[in-house]
């Protein structure tokens, strides 16, 4: 599904990607996770298409597109979804508005009938509450006067709503007490959990992945992938910490 | 009807007008009066979508605790000008809320003239402006406040959001009071669309104009909040919004 070859990008001509190599398949679930400054944010936005965020080598295969030629919009049409660490305040702007919007354009870019005012408030409503938002909150502006947690909570009701083949998910489990880690990462499996679907886990801490079992971890270090192993690597990082385990794949 | 009949000059100390070769084609401008009694209540919309010179002079006087609700939405015009005076007594209350949109060498002005005559009367201003290509908005907006009109809350809120750098916007408040307990609170601030927003909402698949569109309408919302006309305002805003992008 995803295939990223040999990545290397640069942020205000600072090498941050210095040749990342990653291949993610249908029905797989891969975490990140890395030390500050690894890089791990910038391949979450680089993939997203994040202006600022420059590629300067290497691919990235998307289900047989490349993802690099793509706009953010159109990379959303083809079924990817960036969940942000600091979701963005948007004020005047209700999520509903918002998310039907999003949501129609991305189903045109696919040749697909639009949602109607009804259809789509039934699925947001389907969406909310698997995550146990109420609907209320989506009349409200975009993220303006959520808490942290809410936040997460609401990016993982977009994610409901966009139903993307693949989620990178970028530190959804910072800022997050212990109850809306559990209700985060029951809806991340509820949502994503599907043989044609994929997610990639961006974190620094073991404790999403109790919720949320990944099928492989990866350590980033500097720019690159510097190991890679199953769910067991992520609990050796935790007890070890990055840095012995960077230095022994050094 | 009172009619100015010399154009006016920039040698004018008083000088409040953008383009005088544009207020040339409309000259001479016919003031419309609006006179409210005592306690009455009542409102104006103005929506100027057309693509002609258009330019208006309003007076208003308001009689003692009497209420107006003005709305202006410019959208359109190569040149447009809503000049407003507006005459307070005791206990009065006026609001505008106005927003212009421009693009392409449109040059648009609202240029305001609140006098707050009488004690504790209240007046609030939202203007909003959308500029892009090299269109001008601007907004010149006086306050006087007259001796002994104590307890005066005047606001004034003024925002222009500039698409491209080739566009200008203006805006200049001004403040004149001549009493002592005045509240008299004024924002001013020029910008550019929030990037960072503009790439979440494109990153759940909204086009680049979409995104921008979804933003300047929240932009712009709140001068029409609470208008009767409300709806109306905004589609026509909308409308208008999606032309220029």
């Amino acid at each position: 599904m995803l295939k990223i070859e040999n990545l290397q990008a640069n942020v205000a001509d600072k090498p941050i990607l210095k040749g990342l190599s990653l291949t993610i398949n249908p029905g797989e679930i891969h975490a990140i996770m890395g030390p500050n400054g690894a890089g791990k944010s910038t391949l979450g936005y680089t993939l997203g298409g994040r202006p600022g965020y420059e590629v300067t080598g290497g691919s990235v295969d998307f289900a047989g597109q490349d993802l690099l030629e793509l706009e953010p919009h159109e990379r959303a049409a083809a079924g990817l979804f960036l969940g942000f660490q600091y979701p963005v305040e948007i004020p005047g702007v209700s999520f509903v508005q918002f998310l039907r919007e999003a949501a129609n354009a991305q189903r045109k870019g696919r040749g697909e009938e639009p949602l109607s005012g009804g259809e789509f408030l039934k699925l947001a409503k389907e969406k909310a509450g698997l995550l146990r938002m109420d609907m209320d909150m989506l009349k409200r502006p975009v993220n303006v006067g959520f808490s942290g947690g809410e936040k997460k909570r609401a990016e993982m009701v977009q994610m409901g709503i966009l139903n993307p083949k693949l989620a990178i998910l970028d530190e959804t489990d910072s800022g997050l007490d212990i109850d809306a880690l559990r209700i985060c990462g029951e809806g991340i499996n509820a949502i994503m959990r599907a043989p044609d679907k994929a997610v990639l886990l961006i974190t620094h801490y073991q404790r999403l992945l109790d919720y949320v079992k990944p099928d492989f971890v990866h350590v980033l270090a500097a720019g690159r992938i510097v190991k890679s192993g199953g769910p067991d690597l992520a609990l050796r990082l935790e007890e070890e910490g990055y840095e012995a385990v960077v230095q022994e794949a050094a | 009807m009172n009619v100015e009949l010399a154009l006016p000059t920039r040698r004018h100390e008083d000088f409040r007008y953008a383009d005088i070769a544009a207020l040339e084609t409309v000259w001479p401008i016919v003031t419309e009066e609006i006179a409210v009694a005592d306690g009455a209540e009542d409102s104006l919309q103005i929506v100027e979508t057309g693509t002609g010179a258009v330019a208006r002079h309003i007076a208003i006087t308001l009689g003692k605790g009497a209420k107006f609700d003005l709305r202006v939405l410019t959208a359109g015009p190569a040149y447009g000008r809503i000049a407003v005076d507006v005459r307070l007594a005791e206990g009065a209350d006026f609001t505008l809320g106005a927003a212009q949109l421009a693009t392409a060498e449109e040059t648009l002005e609202i240029v305001t003239e609140v006098t707050h005559a009488g004690l504790n009367a209240t007046s609030e201003q939202i203007v909003r402006t959308v500029l892009a290509g090299k269109s001008v908005g601007t907004y010149l907006g006086r306050i006087a406040v007259e001796r002994g009109a104590d307890g005066t809350d005047a606001e004034q809120s003024v925002r222009a959001m500039l698409l491209e750098r080739t566009a200008t916007a203006n805006a200049r408040p001004e403040l004149e009071i001549y009493a002592d307990d005045v509240k008299a609170a004024h924002g001013c601030a020029v910008g550019e669309l929030d990037a960072q927003g503009l790439f979440y909402l494109m990153s759940r698949g909204l086009t680049p104009p979409q995104a921008k569109r979804l933003m300047l309408q929240a932009f712009i919302a709140e001068a029409f909040t609470g208008a009767a006309g409300e709806e109306e305002l905004s589609a026509a805003a909308i409308a208008r919004l999606e032309a220029i992008l």
